[in-house]
């Protein structure tokens, strides 16, 4: 099976000099469901900015679904939905003119997209605000509308950076069957969170950056049965702070 | 990506525009029409009216063109750079760049954006002049390529200006300190053949004189400077701003890291 996504020897280094991301490999497995973790500035977002074509890569080589990134761009962004960290919709547009138009950057007519809109937005719980504008939803709806946004084109691979910070519990579960079903269904979904109990309870692979170097990439399972069935979360501490102190 | 789905990206992208424009009609529409609704009012009726005719022609009927004209650049490049930065700030453009649309559909998009207020609001400005005077349309080819070409080149010096900003002053600067002092003294409110020869030559060096000369030409046949020049003028800086737009897109100048 092609993997979803498949990146080589990834390197970026930023006009200021920093250098982000220093040599990563990953692979990930089509209908994986895929844990990046890692502390703020370990370059998760970056590798995410370069899968989604928001960032130049420095050198490497990455492939979606096994289209190159350098020499099938167009089609590699049609295989990818992302939902990012900041709120980054128009604030004084309506929810359903955010989909729409996103549906139409993709070649999908208004009237179609406001067809398949609909049981997005029911199932996201968005759709008896579908024409109110955006900047009346509350923080957790604005998210849920930013992962409608995402999946309105049906993409293979949804990528999700942080997608239920400052979201209250209920609604991040009910976030995580979401999740699940998409999943099941055969979405790829890579997840970024600093909630590591989300990572646990979602994903089947896990891997952990640090200083822009991939320290870890393992199966949940493998990971937690290796150690102890020990929480992620003290995992994760443990990784993180041996890198740091052979960095120093 | 396919014709036909270029083609609903293309078209989403204007309806968008439209929609806004509509939206906020009060800040992208209104202000124009009554600035140069005053502009009639000060200057073609109450000072005009002092005033000797030029070509012919009363002071009201020569300014009309270059009013209009006015109103074309500024809306035009407003448009596109307050939307490509407010777009670039607010990261919504990410909603765009992420899409397999290509680079210059989305530069032909904020393009048309811009292009479509500036031409809404030129005739506007239009209707609203024929409170003060009747309407003479001497070339109807000549004035309509004249504000379309004049609407796309200021649309895309709106987008690379929008390109290169990098905060708010950014979008600022260059139409109150460049375009504003050159559109005063573009000829809209005289001929240059009232001026003495060293500010006759000064004058010739700035291109909306030219711009404003074609689109008079169209309404009242006469110009100040040869129509040949202005639409050559016109034609090639068009083309260098449509290309610098690509390249920047390419790169990824000001919006990508």
């Amino acid at each position: 099976m092609t993997n979803a996504v498949s990146i080589k020897n990834l390197r970026k280094t930023y006009k200021t000099g920093v250098e982000a991301l220093k040599g990563v490999d990953l692979e990930i497995a089509e209908g994986d469901f895929f844990a990046l973790l890692g502390p703020n500035g370990a370059g998760k977002s970056t590798i995410i900015s370069i899968l989604t074509s928001l960032t130049t890569k420095s050198s490497g080589e990455v492939k979606i679904f096994g289209n190159s990134l350098d020499t099938d761009r167009d089609k590699t962004k049609t295989y990818i939905g992302v939902v990012p960290q900041e709120f980054n919709f128009n604030i004084f547009e309506k929810v359903i003119d955010i989909i729409t138009v996103q549906a139409g950057y993709y070649g999908i007519p208004r009237a179609q997209a406001i067809k398949d809109a609909e049981p997005i937005l029911k199932e996201l719980g968005l759709w008896e605000k579908k024409d109110s504008p955006s900047q009346q939803l509350s923080g957790g709806m604005k998210r849920r509308l930013m992962i409608a946004r995402a999946l309105i084109h049906k993409p293979k691979l949804l990528i999700l950076d942080e997608p239920t910070a400052g979201v209250d519990i209920e609604m991040r579960r009910g976030m995580w069957d979401f999740l699940r079903r998409m999943n099941a269904e055969g979405t790829t979904i890579i997840l970024t969170t600093h909630y590591l109990e989300e990572a646990e309870e979602l994903c089947r692979t896990v891997a952990i950056i640090n200083k822009g170097e991939v320290k870890l990439h393992e199966t949940m399972h493998k990971l937690l049965e290796a150690n102890g069935k020990e929480k992620l979360e003290n995992i994760y501490v443990d990784i993180i702070q041996d890198s740091n102190n052979k960095t120093i | 990506m396919s014709p036909a789905k270029i083609w609903i990206s293309y078209y989403t992208m204007l309806r968008k525009e439209f929609v806004r424009m509509v939206r906020i009609w009060s800040q992208t529409l209104l202000p124009p029409v009554v600035t140069t609704g005053l502009y009639f009012i000060v200057f073609g009726s109450f000072i005009g009216s002092q005033l000797q005719a030029i070509h012919g022609f009363s002071y009201m009927q020569f300014i009309v063109p270059g009013l209009i004209m006015m109103s074309v650049i500024t809306s035009s490049y407003m448009n596109t750079v307050s939307t490509f930065y407010f777009a670039k700030w607010q990261r919504n453009l990410d909603e765009v760049l992420v899409s397999p649309t290509p680079d210059w559909v989305v530069i032909a998009g904020y393009v048309s954006g811009g292009v479509m207020r500036g031409l809404l609001v030129g005739t506007l400005v239009l209707i609203v002049s024929l409170f003060f005077t009747h309407l003479i349309i001497y070339n109807i080819a000549v004035l309509l390529c004249a504000v379309v070409l004049t609407s796309v080149m200021f649309s895309l010096a709106g987008l690379v200006n929008g390109i290169f900003a990098k905060g708010f002053d950014g979008i600022s600067i260059v139409p109150t300190f460049v375009l504003t002092p050159l559109t005063y003294l573009g000829g809209i409110f005289y001929s240059i053949d009232q001026f003495p020869p060293f500010w006759r030559a000064v004058s010739l060096f700035n291109p909306i004189l030219y711009i404003v000369n074609a689109f008079r030409y169209g309404f009242l046949g006469f110009s100040d400077v040869s129509i040949a020049t202005s639409f050559t003028l016109l034609i090639g800086i068009t083309l260098v701003l449509a290309v610098t737009a690509l390249v920047l897109f390419k790169r990824g100048t000001g919006f990508k890291n």
